[in-house]
């Protein structure tokens, strides 16, 4: 391609474009809060320390908090307009695997529901 | 409908993007990006069907019985502390210190192996045990969401291994660049996955 | 040895598929021995089967859709002959088990390898031009998807001749598809061939994805693009997202036949109706990605034919996207009768009442396009008037039944194979032929034939009414699909309007044959000299016909829609003296054709459970993506000089300033 015709200046995901020690910044601290929501999702799961029905809640809270931290502190996604395709992209999964799981579990749920029941001695 | 009013629109998060030919960094990242993304829907279809299929124990055992923690936890912090290692041995060799970043990348390998040691033999162990994925539903389902996790992993390492001979053999030119770039989404993409399976599958499935 | 291969697996005894291949192997030696002896072999290497070029590779998906088309309407005229006659007391010809196969068949290939290949291959060649720019983001592994394609359609045609094919239906629902219930190789077929050709695919939505958002002509906008640019990119970024649904979902009945899991078996817990759920999240969504695409083939065809610029633009690529979001959130409507509840059953049916309102606007706009304008009528316009006809009745049967208590009437019914052809029919093959015929020139220099070419449309358009009206009837009556034997007499008549529709439909496609032929034999007396027969408006009309491999010598600068009409219209069209630069056109590659060999061998080799081979097979492809991930010159340079070689002499110089 040649040179003269470059315009799009978009930043591609997990590059960041200004050299500076603020990135190794950006990983040291990315990785500590990524231990910490680490050793949280397991102790919320082990302990008693949250309220036992709010602990599946208090697990995806935490999942999706570390995948923020790796989005954010690994993969330099950012929110200006030059990562505006990279956030769309994943927006956009993000949705389809809301939906695939969501919808599967809704699905399959109802569908159970309806389904006969086992005789005694059948094992599901 | 004149033309005139399209360069009126309010093009909002589309303004500036004026056209023209992105630099080849930009698309072959997002290009690997854009995969990556089918490959998150890929195991999204495979999360869905252990959602689904997890508690089809067909009389056998179940997650509780068979999951250790411990192993988890130390899985977990090799592959988190991978991730850290390659995302810093990029920022090396972004910089141009090959030497520095073939440590990095080293204790990656390391690290990630580590990972893929403790996996295998965690399944070695439960299938051992009569719980192979031929026993139930749920042990088909995980035995294939987090197999297909290890899989990735491998592939990983053996891609590592191929890069880090790219940059003894080349050096750091552009085209090595970019592709230590790819390696590096993938890399950090497990890792995020990871999260997923250790929160759905082990976390919860421990309980 | 050699797994469960063995001479048994070549159908001696049943005449029908031992002669069909026989002709096949007959026509395939006789095109080798005449390739090979006119010493063709060498041009055809460089040319083509290495090219990395998108314009090469979208003809060859083109031929490659065209061809299969072929093999399935052949699978479809035997079903419907089939049906005609094999009522009451007579059993027609052709015995349940091969009725079966046949029908799973007609579905995989006409989906898979006719379909997608025809739409993908429009867009591969379309896309670039239309976007000023000189090739894809990665033409390597747009090659590679090529040949994966074609390995899948060879894995699929072999089992015409060595075993046999699935006998499940193109979904290959479990727990028929499961080992216990079907031991032999067919099912094996259908997830091998159709599990390397997904590759394919995904590998050329990522490739569009990229290509459209971020390689673009100078001052080329989002807004600025052609309408089918948009519907390419929308249509890519459904592959991305859909396409992984289906790699796991077969992952996982493979899983189930070759290492005995239990995903969707009847004992262990398996769940076939989750395979049911999973394998409609991606077929949704393939409809969609197959129809987008010819929505942007007429949207350019309408606009041109009527001298008109589309109407409504920005609500075009609007209704694009709202689209491909909304084709998410409706795939239920494939199972309504499975069992889920009310709640469940009126929130999908009423996503898909919904879904059927973007495409509404689009017809809107179509017509407002066509309000007002000069249309000339020729083939391509053609296409378009019968495809807007056509596909809102199609849509409206849709929408029927996408109300739940209507489906649990006609679930399953000839009312539903009717509603289906009624859409892929009307909307895809239309909008696949109505390219085909609008772009030929571009591709190839000369123009196809316009008596033939109409002649072909009216057969197609009056063979579907006849075809598939009565289906719709028959529906209504109580018949349901996929039935070898009709046990009520009267729906013979219907069914024999069903089998003259399918044999007109066949003089349609002889008239394609015969319009293909007649251009090529009277090419030079029908060469497009200026690029631009149609008067078009896109970028594409700017570059010669065929165009240069490097597409534009000079990337065009873009500042409004239908940038090459605001070009005609300002006149700046002859070019000054424009000062060339070395161009870098991308290197040929036989990676694509050395990973599909491989890709091929394993794929048979699983199938027939012969594991050496298919070690071998996946060693040999991992070792050229090794080597083609290690190699660096991918480009080759065209220096200034040639450059202005080839813009001088090539016919009907339009310099792009």
């Amino acid at each position: 391609m040649d040179g003269t015709e470059r315009l799009i200046d978009d930043r591609s995901p997990g590059v960041e474009h200004h050299e500076s020690t603020a990135n190794f910044l950006s990983y040291t601290v990315g990785l500590g809060l990524a231990v910490a929501a680490t050793i949280a999702s397991f102790v919320v799961s082990q302990t008693g320390l949250l309220w036992e029905p709010g602990v599946p809640v208090g697990l995806v809270v935490l999942a999706f908090a570390q995948i923020g931290v790796h989005l954010v502190f690994f993969l330099h996604l950012g929110s200006g307009p030059d990562n505006t395709n990279n956030i769309m992209a994943l927006a956009f999964g993000v949705w389809v695997v809301f939906l695939v799981i969501a919808g599967s579990c809704w699905i399959t749920a109802n569908l159970h529901a309806n389904m006969m029941d086992l005789p005694m001695n059948m094992v599901r | 409908m004149s033309m005139i009013t399209i360069d009126r629109l309010p093009a909002d998060a589309l303004r500036g993007v004026g056209g023209g030919l992105a630099p080849t960094r930009t698309v072959v990242a997002y290009g690997f990006w854009i995969f990556i993304m089918s490959d998150i829907v890929m195991f999204a279809a495979l999360f869905a069907a252990y959602a689904v299929l997890s508690g089809n124990i067909a009389g056998g055992p179940t997650g509780r019985e068979l999951f250790n923690l411990h192993k988890v936890f130390v899985e977990t912090a090799c592959l988190l502390l991978s991730s850290y290692t390659c995302g810093v041995g990029m920022l090396c060799a972004e910089r141009r210190q090959p030497g520095v970043f073939l440590s990095f990348a080293a204790a990656t390998f390391i690290l990630g192996a580590a990972f893929l040691s403790i996996e295998l033999s965690e399944f070695v162990g439960i299938a051992k045990a009569g719980a192979g994925p031929t026993r139930s539903a749920f042990l088909s389902s995980f035995f294939t969401l987090v197999g297909m996790h290890g899989a990735h992993v491998t592939c990983g390492l053996v891609w590592l291994v191929y890069m880090v001979a790219q940059v003894l053999v080349k050096g750091l030119r552009a085209v090595v660049l970019r592709r230590l770039l790819c390696f590096s989404l993938f890399w950090h993409a497990l890792d995020i996955v990871w999260i997923g399976v250790m929160t759905l599958v082990y976390l919860m499935g421990a309980r | 040895m050699l797994g469960k291969l063995s001479w048994a697996a070549i159908p001696f005894n049943e005449p029908l598929p031992l002669i069909s291949m026989g002709v096949v192997l007959v026509v395939i030696l006789g095109v080798t021995v005449l390739v090979v002896a006119r010493g063709w072999l060498p041009y055809l290497w460089r040319e083509w089967l290495t090219s990395v070029d998108h314009k090469r590779i979208g003809a060859m998906y083109m031929l490659l859709g065209l061809v299969m088309l072929l093999r399935g309407f052949s699978d479809a005229i035997m079903m419907r002959t089939q049906q005609a006659i094999a009522v009451g007391s007579a059993q027609g010809y052709l015995p349940p088990g091969h009725y079966d196969q046949i029908f799973s068949a007609h579905g995989t290939i006409m989906i898979f390898f006719v379909a997608m290949p025809l739409v993908i291959g429009l867009m591969n060649f379309v896309v670039p031009l239309q976007l000023g720019v000189r090739d894809v983001a990665f033409p390597v592994l747009n090659s590679v998807g090529f040949w994966l394609t074609a390995s899948g359609a060879l894995l699929i045609n072999a089992s015409l001749v060595i075993g046999n094919f699935a006998r499940t239906g193109w979904m290959g629902y479990p727990p028929l598809s499961e080992l216990a219930f079907s031991p032999d190789v067919g099912v094996d077929y259908y997830l091998w061939s159709l599990q390397i050709s997904g590759i394919g695919t995904l590998l050329t939505g990522v490739n569009f994805v990229t290509t459209i958002l971020k390689l673009r002509a100078p001052g080329m906008t989002y807004f600025r693009m052609p309408v089918f640019c948009w519907t390419a990119l929308a249509s890519s970024m459904l592959i991305v997202a859909a396409f992984p649904i289906l790699t796991a979902t077969f992952l996982m009945l493979l899983l189930d036949r070759y290492l005995g899991m239990h995903f969707f078996t009847n004992d262990g817990g398996g769940n076939q109706m989750m395979y049911v759920n999973l394998f409609w999240a991606w077929g949704h969504p393939e409809v969609y990605i197959l129809i987008l695409p010819a929505f942007g083939v007429f949207s350019e065809v309408i606009a041109t034919f009527s001298g008109k610029a589309l109407f409504g633009y920005r609500s075009m690529v609007l209704a694009t996207l709202a689209i491909c979001v909304l084709s998410f959130m409706v795939w239920l409507h494939h199972f309504f009768t499975m069992g889920a509840g009310a709640d469940v059953n009126a929130f999908f049916g009423i996503m898909s009442t919904v879904i059927a309102v973007p495409t509404g606007v689009k017809v809107f706009n179509w017509l407002f396009t066509m309000f007002r304008g000069r249309i000339v009528y020729r083939t391509p316009v053609l296409f378009a008037i019968g495809f807007i006809v056509t596909f809102t009745i199609g849509g409206m049967t849709g929408v029927l039944l996408a109300v739940p208590p209507v489906d649990f009437v006609l679930h399953n019914s000839a009312f539903l194979v009717a509603h289906f052809h009624n859409v892929i029919i009307g909307g895809v093959v239309f909008g696949a032929l109505a390219g085909y015929n609008y772009w030929f020139p571009k591709v190839f220099g000369f123009t196809l034939d316009e008596r033939f070419g109409q002649a072909s449309f009216w057969c197609w358009l009056v063979g579907f009414y006849l075809a598939f009206t009565p289906l719709y009837a028959l529906g209504l009556m109580g018949m349901t699909r996929r039935l070898q034997h009709i046990s009520n007499p009267s729906w013979q008549p219907l069914l024999l309007v069903a089998e003259v529709g399918a044999v007109v439909i066949f003089c349609g496609i002889l008239c394609q044959i015969a319009q293909l032929y007649v251009s090529i034999r009277t090419r030079e007396a029908r060469r497009d000299l200026t690029g631009d027969p149609w008067n078009g408006r896109t970028l594409e009309w700017a570059t010669a016909s065929p165009p240069p491999a490097y597409n534009f010598a000079v990337l065009p600068r873009v500042d409004s829609i239908d940038a090459f009409w605001a070009m005609k219209q300002r006149g700046d069209l002859t070019a000054a003296e424009i000062s060339y630069q070395t161009i870098e056109v991308p290197r040929n590659s036989a990676t694509g054709l050395v990973v599909a060999f491989f890709a091929s061998a394993t794929g048979f080799a699983l199938i027939w459970h012969i594991w050496w081979m298919a070690a071998l097979g996946l060693a040999g492809a991992a070792i050229t993506l090794l080597a083609f991930g290690w190699n660096e010159e991918r480009e080759a340079a065209i220096p200034a000089a040639e450059i202005a070689r080839m813009e001088r002499t090539r016919p009907g110089l339009r310099g792009v300033a």
